[in-house]
């Protein structure tokens, strides 16, 4: 029937239709603006919600596409963080070469450990990122001439960016910095998973004994989407140290490296939005039920992560992505 | 005699107690085809891993062409033309059949690791895998994820993975495993096609098609090559009648 030229044509178009910007991403980045206008006093929430979706990110380019659970990501974020804090508190306090800087030695740490990362998978592979977490927690816990220890990192000081926007009460300051960084790193991201590489981390991520049978180096993909994501890791803590101006151990905790697994797994592993729709619930859930009742707010974050993923295995967008395919389906 | 694609020496492998490659001696010229052709728990699989660096030989050496891969990785192997398929189907259940065949196709192209570019650009990438998975009549479905594929497409997705990192030597682990039998021949009749420039082995339990098909026969029992001849020499062979195809007579 058709030519061959005009059969080939199709199958690109089909994975051209996936790499276009979808309306409602736009509508989404619009919406991100909505903090400024409409609830200004939320602002260094919204800065808050910013950072840990950055975070949220980069667990999700190594969990959601490349398959490599992390009980332990907090240890970049927390590289991050004390990076950023400790330029500043000796003398170098300008936020953008700092952030840079954090993010660097955020990737150092990425780097050296992906070398040990690659080579395992399922438990082995959980349990060494919940060790390597640990590890830098209590490094830097015993480290107290450096890191403050139990009292967290005195003395940051930032300056203001371009040396022309201070960090103002209401965090407007704060929030346009981190949603600029956030969305940044996002396009990259985007671009990331669009490309071959990205291509070949879903392969790793859906079938690692096959990668290797069609010549496809795991090891050597696996060690450079752990940096790429210990960096975007870095970046986040380095906004918080940044913009909080206080660094604490809370940074490397396993307590922040399980948060930002749950905010993943809600809004849906693998879908790019999925972490930063995870962590607009969670820290809104937070503050809104830590208001009524403080001590149990993790219990309705408890509840929803068990309604999720008994529900809804590919998180809240999965679901959403269902509904939707259902109704085009209808006849 | 041609030169030889493929070659092992002296392959031992044991799991514990259990043998599985006994001095294993293959020897397979450029641009044949032979079958390896064994009762269940042979090793034949194994076999297979052992070749492609999934498993690491106790004792023995691999020759590809003329050169000693034994201590290569397996990605490594496949770069240099040694390609096998999985007799349970090893896929990529939430890829499209396009874009597993494109990955293959970059990763061939060591484009695997590039990450700025827009997989669509890779114009002659995708257009390569869709002819690749058109002439296995996979195209009109090579936008379905493959979880959604019927279970003999996924048997022919196994050989395009493989076809597309363009193999010198392709071992075929029950191409046709679990295929109705009406349609296995059409899948081998698909693999007689390949160039004649990719050598094959390939295991299959179907005596009918390994008689058709193969130009020449392995026979292994338990870890060890029994015989070795011509479809005509193994059919008369009386101790693969015995040990292998029973009383029955086929061919
Ligand atoms: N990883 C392993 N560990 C232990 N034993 C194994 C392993 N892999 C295979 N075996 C055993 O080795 C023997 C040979 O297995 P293999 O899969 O190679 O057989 P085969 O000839 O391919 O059989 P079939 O025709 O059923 O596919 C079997 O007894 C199997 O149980
Ligand atoms: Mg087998």
């Amino acid at each position: 029937m058709a030519a061959p030229p005009e059969t080939n044509i199709r199958p690109q178009q089909f994975l051209a239709a996936q790499v276009r910007w979808h309306p409602l991403e736009i509508v989404f980045w619009v919406a991100t603006l909505a903090p400024f206008y409409f609830f200004p006093s939320y602002l260094s929430l919204a800065s808050q919600i910013a950072i840990a979706a950055l975070f949220a990110l980069s667990l999700d380019l190594i969990l959601g596409y490349a398959g490599i659970v992390s009980l332990g990501h907090a240890a970049f974020f927390g590289m991050g963080a004390y990076t950023a804090g400790l330029i500043s508190k000796f003398g170098w306090g300008e936020p953008l070469t700092g952030l840079i800087i954090a993010a660097f030695a955020a990737g150092l740490v990425g780097y050296a450990t992906s070398f040990i990362i690659a080579k395992f998978r399922h438990l082995t592979l959980i349990m060494l990122t919940l060790g390597i977490g640990l590890l830098l927690y209590e490094a830097a816990n015993s480290a107290s001439w450096l890191t403050g220890g139990a009292d967290g990192l005195q003395g940051i000081d930032i300056w203001p960016i371009f040396n022309t926007f201070d960090y103002d009460l209401w965090g407007y300051t704060a929030y346009t910095y981190s949603l600029v960084v956030l969305f940044l790193v996002f396009v990259a991201t985007r671009r990331l998973i669009h490309s071959p590489f990205g291509l070949s981390l879903r392969g790793i991520r859906e079938n690692a004994v096959r990668m290797p049978a069609i010549g496809a180096p795991s090891e050597s993909h696996i060690r450079t989407v752990y940096t790429i994501s210990a960096v975007m890791a870095g970046l986040a803590g380095a906004l918080i140290a940044q913009t909080t101006s206080t660094v604490s151990l809370e940074a490397l905790s396993f307590e922040r490296s399980a948060d930002v697994l749950v905010m993943v797994v809600l809004g849906g592993a693998g879908r790019l939005y999925g972490g930063i729709i995870g962590s607009i619930i969670f820290l809104v859930a937070r503050d809104q039920f830590s208001g009524i009742n403080p001590q149990y707010w993790l219990f309705w974050i408890g509840l929803l992560l068990v309604m999720v993923v008994m529900f809804l295995p590919n998180g809240i967008l999965g679901g959403l992505a269902r509904l939707k395919w259902l109704q085009r389906g209808k006849p | 005699m041609s030169a030889l694609a493929l070659s092992t020496r002296g392959l031992d492998k044991s799991f514990g107690s259990l043998v599985v490659a006994r001095g294993i001696e293959i020897n397979l010229p450029a641009g044949e085809r032979y079958a390896l052709i064994g009762p269940n728990g042979a090793g034949k699989t194994t076999l297979i891993n052992l070749m492609t660096g999934m498993l690491r030989p106790d004792a023995g050496r691999i020759i590809l062409g003329d050169d000693d891969i034994t201590g290569l990785k397996p990605h490594e192997r496949v770069k240099r033309g040694l390609v096998r398929t999985f007799q349970i189907n090893t896929l990529f259940p939430r890829l499209t059949a396009l874009e597993a065949v494109t990955l293959a196709v970059c990763e061939r192209r060591g484009e695997g690791a590039d990450w700025w570019r827009n997989l669509p650009s890779y114009r002659d990438a995708i257009e390569e895998a869709y002819a690749i998975l058109a002439s296995l009549r996979l195209g009109d479905d090579c936008e379905r994820p493959t979880h959604e594929l019927a279970y003999g497409q996924q048997r022919l997705l196994e050989i395009a993975l493989a076809l597309a990192t363009k193999p010198k030597v392709l071992l075929l682990d029950e191409p046709a495993a679990g295929v109705p039998q009406e349609e296995s021949g059409e899948l081998f009749a698909a693999i007689a096609n390949l160039s004649q420039e990719i050598s094959v082995l390939f295991i299959e339990h179907d005596m009918n098609i390994v008689f058709r098909f193969a130009s020449r026969i392995l026979v292994m029992v338990a870890g060890a090559i029994l015989v070795e001849g011509t479809p005509a020499e193994i059919a008369a062979d009386q101790r693969v009648r015995e040990v292998y195809l029973g009383s029955a007579h086929h061919g």
